[in-house]
């Protein structure tokens, strides 16, 4: 057993790191957040380019998956990486980035759709199948205010019946249930990636910020919320490259246990980074400027996604009772 | 990044598992827990059946009658021990995972020669005599005097969370043998014999009602110059040591008793019976008792990183603190479920009939310790802060 990154793993993720930060730069977020086109193809097609849709089809796992989207997630790069991750070996040109895939995810009478006007395809878990959307079939109303400002969502008008009958099959059976926990697997990544980042953003915020006389890190109030903000990411952390050995070696752990674990407790995590960071940057925290409120809108955007944390957690209170 | 075991780990396992199998079922029951004679003997006969097979000092390196077994071996071994329900390290805890470590690197050859053999064979019980009424997280400000008189050190003052005191035969002891240096470079590493004269042991009744912890009043006992261990005033170093040793193993068997009870609970939440239903039927309870399995299985992960970082580096980083604070805080809401599952019944320390109430309602007790003993969480905080975030250190704070 060494459950520890090698220097490959290293060297990939400091790679994606910096090729995020170059590429996507806070600058760069903060302008197409004003427009209503967030997804610039040129920039997917270099994500295409790096393998974030293909690297397991190049002889990666799941495992370094999770390292690639945990980047993502800390840069806050904005589009469906998942989906269109998902759709690599299924949709042509979704693997080197010229075709845009996002989630169809209905829940609760109400079916938000992520981007649903800047890309090519729709993805549906509909039971044991995986369907196949044209947005362009879709009725869609966008929403005014979308909470996460780099998330655009429309609302589908369309029942579900409908659109089940505009769409195909694109996989059923076993395929579908393993592309669903990957699914489930690199969202948690994200999750992970965004709690670090908000993380990180307070640590360094509560190093220069000053208040009576003293930089705010040194009350151990202050402290204290930083340990818990790094411990939830670290714990999730390991969570989720746990799930990506369980996906890659099936033998090693039950992969839908792993998956939703990892979902749960990535999904706490950033929600709990998200809002702690907040507060520890006080009233900066809570005006449009500082990015520590962009971390706790995309962890609310990623809790929702491939399941929520509740979701996960019930599904593991069924295991736990299963022979 | 690999979580499978290797051919030879699972080779170390197989004859582990045999063995087990072999020699449990002559171990006999768990004395009753307030029988320290019959305790002793029980954790003693334990320690020799491990020895005789070579499994004392799992961790411990060969020259000096250990395994020299990988961390990964010790995750092994705790895994196997645990899933058999054999014996835990029980008294000789502070002996093969305390003393004996820092025995191991700092003491010299004869003191060497004079205590190992007896902590792996299970003949000698240590005891820790560190903490006291006034220093507690700040262990340094220790004030148990040691002043030489001639070939003696002579010891006075009062030491408290003295585990199994009153059945050891030996304390490993942080004495203050100057007043006037800096809190950390005044103190001294001595082995104290626990049949000198002076020694008051008092049990300490804990909130569990048990007497494991003792007080310790010492009034002019005489230790030899000779059981020092490291330099005069150079304790706090050699006491520190044992940190060195830790690989990640600490809390395996903790932890999968933890899984266990997670388990158990989700057992007990089917049986009991609420608002013409079981407790199963509340979503919120089973959710709550979903995202507990969830977070152990992520700690369990955890684990199993910072034994690899250990295998990688010798040491474990920042994840023995960052497991202890998760894990603990873990513990704490685990017992407060169980005891919410239990309702009126939680209001008993033993089982009721076929109720575990004495499992739930005591553990739900002993998660209270964990989050104080061994570092409390608030100073695993400042450390994970200082340390590994670099915020600004606290005035006094020199540990770091």
């Amino acid at each position: 057993m060494d459950f520890w990154v090698t220097d490959d793993q290293v060297a990939l993720a400091e790679g994606m790191r910096a090729f995020v930060a170059g590429r996507f730069p806070a600058e760069w977020l903060h302008s197409v957040e004003e427009t209503d086109a967030v997804l610039d193809r040129t920039k997917w097609r270099e994500l295409g380019d790096m393998g974030v849709f293909s690297l397991r089809s190049d002889g990666m796992g799941a495992r370094e998956a999770t390292l690639v989207y945990e980047e993502l997630g800390r840069g806050l790069v904005p589009g469906p990486l998942v989906a269109t991750h998902l759709a690599a070996e299924l949709i042509d040109g979704a693997a080197d980035g010229t075709r845009i895939v996002s989630m169809f995810e209905p829940s609760g009478g109400v079916t938000m759709i992520e981007h649903a006007t800047e890309v090519d395809d729709l993805l549906w878990f509909d039971g044991h199948d995986l369907r196949r959307i044209d947005p362009a079939s879709l009725t869609l109303d966008p929403v005014g205010r979308p909470l996460d400002p780099l998330g655009p969502v429309l609302i589908c008008l369309d029942g579900l019946d409908q659109v089940r009958s505009n769409s195909a099959v694109i996989a059923t059976g076993t395929p579908v249930r393993e592309l669903s926990e990957l699914g489930v697997l690199l969202t948690a990544a994200l999750q992970v990636g965004v709690a670090a980042a908000a993380t990180d953003l307070a640590n360094e915020y509560a190093k220069g910020r000053e208040q009576f006389g003293r930089p705010i890190g040194s009350f151990q109030a202050v402290k204290h919320m930083l340990a818990e903000m790094f411990v939830h990411a670290d714990v999730a952390r390991a969570a989720v490259r746990a799930g990506g050995c369980a996906l890659d070696d099936a033998s090693d752990a039950e992969p839908a246990r792993a998956v939703s674990g990892a979902k749960a407790v990535a999904g706490h995590a950033a929600l709990f980074c998200g809002k702690t960071g907040i507060q520890i940057h006080g009233g900066m925290g809570f005006t449009w400027e500082v990015d520590a409120q962009r971390y706790w809108k995309r962890a609310v955007a990623l809790d929702v996604s491939f399941g929520s944390t509740d979701d996960h957690s019930l599904a593991i209170a069924d295991m736990l009772i299963r022979p | 990044m690999d979580l499978r075991y290797t051919d030879e780990e699972e080779q170390f396992r197989t004859e582990l598992r045999a063995w087990l199998e072999s020699v449990l079922p002559d171990v006999g029951p768990t004395p009753d827990r307030s029988d320290w004679p019959a305790r002793r003997a029980y954790d003693s006969r334990w320690q020799r059946t491990l020895h005789d097979a070579g499994y004392a000092g799992i961790n411990w390196p060969r020259d000096y009658g250990g395994r020299g077994a990988s961390p990964t071996e010790h995750l092994i071994f705790l895994e196997e021990t645990e899933r058999a329900r054999a014996p835990y390290v029980g008294m000789n805890f502070v002996g093969l995972l305390h003393a004996g470590p820092t025995l191991v690197v700092e003491a010299t050859p004869e003191q060497k020669e004079h205590h190992l053999p007896g902590i792996l064979r299970g003949d000698h019980i240590w005891c820790q005599g560190f903490s006291e009424p006034s220093a507690g997280s700040d262990l340094a400000s220790l004030r148990c005097r040691a002043v030489r008189d001639g070939d003696d050190y002579v010891v006075s003052g009062q030491k408290i969370w003295t585990s199994f005191a009153h059945v050891a035969d030996y304390c490993e002891m942080l004495v203050r043998t100057d007043t006037d240096a800096p809190k950390h470079r005044g103190i001294t590493w001595l082995i104290m014999p626990m049949d000198a004269p002076g020694i008051d042991v008092r049990p300490l009744r804990t909130m569990e009602g048990s007497t494991e912890f003792c007080e310790m009043y010492l009034d002019e006992v005489r230790i030899p110059v000779s059981n020092r261990v490291g330099n005069e005033n150079d304790g706090w170093r050699v006491a520190m040591v044992t940190l060195s040793f830790e690989r990640g193993t600490a809390f395996v068997s903790e932890m999968l008793d933890s899984m266990e009870l997670c388990r158990e609970l989700a057992e007990l939440a089917r049986k009991v019976t609420r608002r013409g239903g079981t407790a199963w039927d509340d979503l919120g309870l089973r959710r709550e008792l979903g995202m507990l399995a969830a977070e152990l299985d992520a700690l369990w992960a955890l684990t199993r990183r910072n034994i690899s970082e250990a295998t990688r580096t010798g040491l474990v980083g920042a994840g023995g603190n960052v497991f202890k604070l998760a894990y603990t805080d873990l513990r704490h809401r685990m017992g407060d479920l169980a005891l919410r599952l239990l309702d009126r019944a939680s209001l008993s320390l033993d089982d009721i009939g076929e109720l575990p109430t004495g499992r739930h309602v005591q553990g739900r007790i002993h998660a209270l310790s964990m989050s104080i003993a061994a570092g409390t969480s608030q100073v695993q905080k400042n450390i994970v802060a200082e340390r590994l975030l670099g915020q600004p250190k606290e005035r006094g704070w020199t540990s770091g």
